[in-house]
């Protein structure tokens, strides 16, 4: 991909980099408070105490924190995996298709976006506890709120999240390739494959990590619809607020970073050792064909 | 044509069990809530120290040792989990719509009474609580609860003022006027943070211009309004969590707050009650009260009444205080409480207007909306 | 390999439906046509119908209740009453207090957006230019952050521009002398502006990466400006990223209510805290719900419009 002149240069290409740079400043900015608080021995964040690993040896020890890391994880994951899958489907429906029904799935699409929080909040709520009832009385279970409540929730919203940005790279996209693609006689499942699918994989990465955030910070609607031994991280930090932040708050956050990173790093790894085929295409901007691994 | 007919399909289908979803909402809040099963006023049946199921304690955060709620769990050889909700008006959804899966909550004063109107806490089997006996007289005969049908004290505390003497010296008036008095607030301006909470703040309000903080008068609401309008001129932010916080960081030099949030957070400081004071005014303030109570449906009542038993024990009572620094409303447990917490509790200029100038918070019905409308418009 | 190879011989693959026989050769007429744009259409349908019935059953259907909720009482207990039907609840929503609550949130959207656009934009095209594994690596370190805590960040921030913070430090040493952003407006933009900047960003990224940048190489090659080779080429073709980010960060902003009360000190109410208070505080759930529904409706059909405007269909 490097068209020499569409590469900035210059004093177009200082400003931009200079944006770029203060963009990255910005975004690190209270994250690096965070790490270095982190490493305070002093219970107020942001006033220095002197180096420790305390805080890092009380989450050891914490195990309602634990806890709710791990809820949060588990809610995260199978939230993204659903909330890709059925939103790119749906952008796929609505950028590809003309079907009745269409304008309203639209504008259903747009809905978890728009809608305040609290009002999504309790709607669920009210949603979820009615429609216990009635199954717990006609199956007879004992059902309750919980992690199945929460990534429910977690999913309706984070779908339109998705579709969203796939619609984004989606439109305009030129259809001619998957048309092409079909009249040299692969199969639509073969033309969504290997044509459709690396052609937008930027936009569903790019979903699927706007998923994950969501659901891993999400506060107000967990809290509704969570139950008792549900509480995710965010709800127990917001709890916890009541009584002040102190760097332990800190210490669990850098530790979620780090193991972030250390995770994203061996998927990139990893894919570019596996080598698949697609991983060439998407980078490019329409082009498919042989070209050198990125 | 198929596909317009998977289409409708899919649309009817949704007709009825939306209507059966909302037949449900319609009918269940008629009758002020799911709570069918204590509408009759019986009370579970539990013989003292049983225990029918694990512990699930709705809390405030922070608000019990997790290691005492976990030698619970170890003496009666179940499990206790916490979860924790940051107002009552947080909790209140989510018992009230049922299902919640918890055992004991821990509603304030006039939550309390709300929650007994709409029957969404059960009835107590006082037998299963002999430890009721201890206590204080103090917390007996309260108006939202007098005989304890309902609910228990578990902590209390007052809402005051925190000053910094370092930044104001120790020369002023032990009253609202340091917040309300232009000429006053008006030197610490920036530095100074009221709570984000309607009663309180409007109460604070009240108190100083001579009213009840439960009027349901529109005149006397508005002018507690204005009061706090221009007030909010001065102010660095009204919050709630972290007021305390923000006077011992230097951030503000008056802080309107808890009692034990501001005892706790002042001790932390290395110059302590020599360079903090926490009072509550002259004119008054609010006196509240948390307490312990069983959800219409809680899945294990007996552990529930076992627990509230246990904790109104003389030692159990005592290690939470200690570990909150709130009033305990356990007399059995004051022999082993903190010197400090002592200290603080007895001392008597913590109540400039004593302890007849504090008030309860009430529920005030229909009027309760002005309350939360009229601090919106102050804010501005 | 990326396609499939040819089968050697036999009839050509139908791609169309599956009940049409079709041999070779088969000519365009309309009825092909009509029953070709047929099944496409239910194949649409069957894609999307997954995605539809999820938020129609958990989405749709909670929706209503809430709907339902906007036509109640409240009664002296914060309960809704749900028995008499009435307007009561919108009736409120045309109080002065409302309108100016109304009014200061979206003057605050406004400005997030556009703040988010005009420093995300040229930040998404040096992103696209890079090559692909830079491009990758930058963009999930934009998100890394995003992965720890909202509230954390937002407490972060708070120590950041207050008394004696780093960012008072910083206006010291520039000659600026002490400040406290806290709670100021300031700080509530900028800590709006940098929760949703990734909202910003992602699309338009996303948008802009798929333009053919030898577009903008002709452009140049014609002696165009970089100004007029954005305005004319890069601009409309990245239009539809521009349209999702705006949507994705102005909506969420209007409804915004954690960060001012952190940052800002809670002093003036926004659309999303009363509407919190509402539902909370003041457990008046009518009042709450036909707020919320009201916005949503208003957001739903500005929405609309604004797509219109921009070109593409709804």
């Amino acid at each position: 991909m490097s068209e020499s002149t569409a590469r900035p240069r210059g004093g177009t290409k200082a400003f931009l980099s200079a944006n770029a740079v203060l963009v990255y400043l910005f975004f690190y900015a209270p994250i690096i408070l965070l790490v270095v608080f982190s490493f305070s021995d002093n219970r107020n964040v942001g006033t220095w105490g002197g180096l420790t690993f305390d805080w890092y040896r009380d989450f050891a020890r914490n195990e309602p924190i634990q806890d709710a890391i791990w809820v949060s994880l588990r809610v995260a994951f199978v939230t993204t995996v659903v909330s890709v899958v059925l939103g790119t489907m749906a952008a796929l429906a609505l950028e590809r298709f003309r079907f009745r029904g269409q304008r309203v799935f639209d504008a259903l699409l747009y809905l978890p976006i728009i809608i305040p929080d609290v009002t999504m909040a309790v709607m669920m709520l009210l949603f979820f506890s009615q429609s216990i009832d009635i199954a717990n009385d006609v199956f007879g279970t004992q059902w309750g709120k919980g992690l199945t409540t929460i990534t429910l929730s977690h999913i309706a919203f984070c779908i339109s999240f998705v579709s969203v940005v796939v619609r984004a790279r989606l439109n305009g996209m030129d259809e001619r390739l998957e048309e092409a693609a079909l009249d040299l006689y692969a199969t639509r499942w073969q033309t969504f494959r290997h044509v459709t699918l690396p052609l937008i994989a930027p936009g569903v990465a790019g979903g699927a990590l706007l998923a994950l955030t969501l659901s891993l910070d999400d506060v107000v609607i967990t809290q509704f619809v969570a139950g008792p031994g549900s509480t995710t991280l965010p709800v127990y930090v917001f709890g916890l607020i009541r009584r002040g932040v102190t760097p332990l708050i800190n210490a669990v956050s850098v530790v979620m970073l780090v193991v972030s990173i250390v995770l994203v790093l061996l998927s990139l790894v990893l894919q570019r050792r596996g080598g698949t085929e697609q991983s060439t295409a998407p980078s490019d901007d329409g082009a498919v064909g042989p070209r050198a691994a990125a | 044509m198929r596909k317009s007919t998977i289409g409708r399909t899919t649309r009817i289908a949704a007709i009825p069990l939306t209507l059966a979803l909302v037949a449900g909402a319609c009918g269940s809040d008629d009758d002020n809530g799911d709570g069918d099963g204590s509408g009759d006023g019986e009370t579970a049946e539990c013989a003292v120290d049983e225990v029918d199921g694990d512990l699930a304690l709705f809390n405030w955060a922070e608000y019990i040792d997790p290691e005492q709620l976990q030698a619970f769990a170890d003496e009666y050889g179940i499990s206790a989990t916490m979860d924790v909700y940051d107002s009552n008006e947080a909790m209140l959804p989510q018992i009230q719509a049922g299902n919640s899966g918890y055992s004991v909550i821990v509603p304030s004063d006039y939550m309390v009474s709300i929650m007994i109107a709409g029957e969404f806490i059960q009835p107590l089997n006082q037998d299963a609580i002999p430890n009721l006996a201890n206590l204080s007289e103090e917390f007996q005969g309260l108006p939202y609860d007098p005989d304890n049908t309902y609910s228990v004290p578990y902590q209390a505390g007052t809402t005051g003022l925190a000053v910094d003497t370092a930044v104001v010296g120790t020369d002023f008036p032990r009253s609202w006027s340091i917040v309300f008095d232009p000429e006053f607030a008006g030197q610490f301006s920036g530095q100074i943070s009221l709570l984000n909470d309607p009663r309180e703040t409007l109460g604070a309000a009240l108190k100083y211009l001579g009213y009840s903080l439960n009027t349901t008068s529109m005149d006397e609401l508005n002018e507690a309004r204005d009061l706090v309008a221009s007030a909010s001129g001065n102010l660095a932010a009204f919050n709630t969590d972290s007021a305390d916080e923000f006077l011992t960081s230097g951030e503000t030099a008056i802080a309107h707050g808890f009692s034990g949030d501001m005892f706790v957070q002042i001790l932390e400081t290395d110059e302590g009650t020599d360079r903090y004071v926490y009072f509550v005014p002259e004119e008054g303030g609010t006196r509240w009260i948390d307490n312990m109570a069983i959800p219409f449906d809680a899945p294990s009542p007996c552990t529930a009444h076992t627990f509230i038993n246990w904790l109104m024990d003389g030692e159990q009572g005592a290690a939470l205080a200690n570990w909150n620094y709130y009033t305990t409303p356990n007399e059995a447990a004051k022999p082993f409480l903190d010197e400090d917490l002592l200290a603080f509790l007895d001392d008597p200029e913590v109540l400039a207007g004593g302890e007849e100038s504090l008030e309860l918070i009430e529920d005030t019905g229909d009027f309760e909306i002005n309350f939360s409308d009229a601090f919106t418009e102050a804010k501005g | 390999m990326t396609i499939a190879e040819a089968p050697p011989s036999g009839p050509s693959p139908d791609w169309t439906d599956d009940t049409l026989p079709v041999d070779d050769g088969a000519e365009a007429t309309p009825e092909f046509e009509r029953a070709a744009e047929r099944s496409k259409a239910r194949r649409g349908f069957l894609i999307a119908l997954p995605a539809y019935a999820y938020l129609v059953l958990f989405f749709a259907v909670p929706l209503l209740i809430v709907a339902v909720y906007s036509f109640g009482t409240r009664n002296r207990f914060g309960d809704t009453e749900l028995s008499g039907w009435n307007l009561d609840a919108y009736r409120k929503l045309a109080e002065p207090l409302v309108r100016d609550i109304a009014l200061r949130s979206l003057w605050l959207a406004i400005l997030t957006t556009v703040i988010c656009l005009v420093i995300a934009y040229p930040f998404a095209y040096f992103l696209a230019t890079r090559t692909p594994t830079v491009r990758n690596v930058m963009l999930v370190f934009v998100m890394i952050p995003f992965w720890s805590n909202f509230l954390v960040r937002n407490f972060a921030w708070r120590v950041l521009l207050g008394t004696d913070g780093p960012a008072s430090q910083l206006t010291e040493a520039v000659g600026l002398g002490p400040t406290r952003i806290l709670f100021t407006s300031t700080a509530v933009v900028l800590g709006l502006v940098y929760g949703f900047l990734p909202f910003m960003i992602l699309p338009l990224y996303a948008a802009i990466e798929r333009i053919d940048l030898g577009l903008v190489e002709a452009s140049r090659d014609l002696y165009a400006s970089g100004w007029q080779t954005f305005r004319r080429v890069l601009l409309p073709l990245s239009m539809p990223g521009v349209i999702a980010g705006s949507i994705l960060v102005f909506i969420p902003s209007l409804g915004a209510y954690v960060t001012p009360e952190i940052l800002g000190g809670a002093k003036t109410t926004l659309l999303g805290s009363y509407i919190v208070t509402q539902f909370l505080t003041a457990r008046n759930w009518p009042v709450g719900a036909s707020l919320s529904f009201t916005l949503t409706i208003i957001m739903l059909f500005a929405t609309i419009l604004y797509f219109r405007k921009g070109g593409r269909t709804l």
